[in-house]
């Protein structure tokens, strides 16, 4: 009974925040919204069990991602203008409205052949997961199978996730580093000013 | 930037508590929910707030810019090296078994060492997206003061 008043209160709030990050024009204020999304997400993956995922959403999702999305809001400092105020529409509503509910349905279709949350026998609880809640603590000696999984079994596909990681900083600094010696910086200013 | 006292200490009381934290969840991650991603964010939390307190220039003393992207690369090194010795130990790339004196030792060795280098090149990569980030938000201020 309790599970489902978190479930649906959280739910609620989700929407809420979706809804109002559509809506509003202030984007320090979406911002905001998006880290408070993210941290009811984590506290969705905490109720579903999965406290390795809620942890890296709450540090990642709603930690780092808000402060850089702060830092590049000041770094560009344009205020979204409402959207009706940018073009004439070249199309009614209904057009948008009538793809939305299609697409929708056809998902929520798609959901009634999902195996319900936590079903012994979907694909995902007797593939390998079976195999890893078995052995992994013997093979390994981490309780954490999470952890288990992450570093040994999938080693490699951490490899490349590690590897994304430093991929998007090389890319930042390609990108916006440049060098840090302030004469170059100022000469190239004289440059563009002439 | 204009001191603020109260900001001052909270932020100093509170930046030791966070890198102890982060230095939990990547070395308890075994154990408890955590390991090598959320300990670097953490970490780069501490260095995040304390930038934002007492400012960039004074941030950039206690890790230089070029030391953080050499860390950056050194934790995917870590990461590829375990596997590289596993390899000349004989077994698979980023098979741990060989690296200890059974399995169960290798294996702890293994994710350990793994776990450090993810946590270095997380914990590196953000500070230096931060940094570049704001530093460029500085510089275009200064640029159009003058």
């Amino acid at each position: 009974m309790i599970d489902i008043v978190i479930d649906v209160t959280l739910l609620a709030f989700l929407a809420i925040t979706a809804v109002a990050s559509l809506r509003l024009t202030n984007l320090f204020a979406i911002v905001m919204l998006f880290g408070i999304f993210s941290l009811l997400s984590a506290g969705l993956f905490v109720v579903m069990d999965a406290p390795d995922v809620a942890f890296t959403e709450a540090a990642v999702g709603a930690g780092i991602s808000t402060v850089l999305m702060l830092a590049t809001l000041a770094l560009v400092k344009r205020p979204q203008k409402p959207y009706y105020a940018e073009a004439p529409r070249t199309h009614t509503p209904w057009l948008p409205l009538i793809v939305v509910v299609i697409t929708g349905s056809a998902l929520v279709y798609g959901t009634w052949d999902i195996p319900g949350f936590g079903a012994p026998g979907s694909p995902a609880q007797t593939h390998v997961a079976r195999d890893y809640l078995d052995n992994a603590l013997q093979e390994t000696g981490v309780p954490n199978i999470v952890t288990a999984v992450l570093a040994s079994y999938r080693g490699f596909d951490t490899l490349g996730e590690v590897v994304v990681v430093y991929t998007a900083g090389v890319a930042v600094l390609l990108l916006i580093g440049g060098r840090r010696s302030k004469t170059t910086a100022r000469r190239k200013d004289e440059v563009e000013t002439r | 930037m204009r001191p603020n006292l109260i900001l001052h200490v909270i932020a100093k009381f509170l930046i030791p508590l966070i890198i102890l934290f982060a230095l939990y969840v990547q070395f308890h991650g075994d154990f408890g929910p955590g390991g090598g991603f959320q300990a670097g964010v953490i970490f780069s939390v501490a260095l995040i707030l304390y930038a934002l307190v007492f400012g960039l220039e004074t941030a950039e003393k206690i890790i230089p810019s070029n030391w953080l992207h050499k860390l950056a690369a050194l934790g995917v090194v870590i990461y590829a090296g375990v596997g590289v010795v596993s390899l000349l130990l004989g077994g698979n790339y980023l098979d741990y078994t060989f690296l200890g004196s059974n399995q169960v030792a290798g294996q702890h060795l293994g994710i350990l060492l793994v776990e450090l280098g993810v946590g270095l090149t997380v914990a590196s990569v953000m500070i230096t997206i931060f940094f570049k980030f704001t530093w460029r938000t500085v510089k275009h201020k200064y640029v159009q003061k003058r």
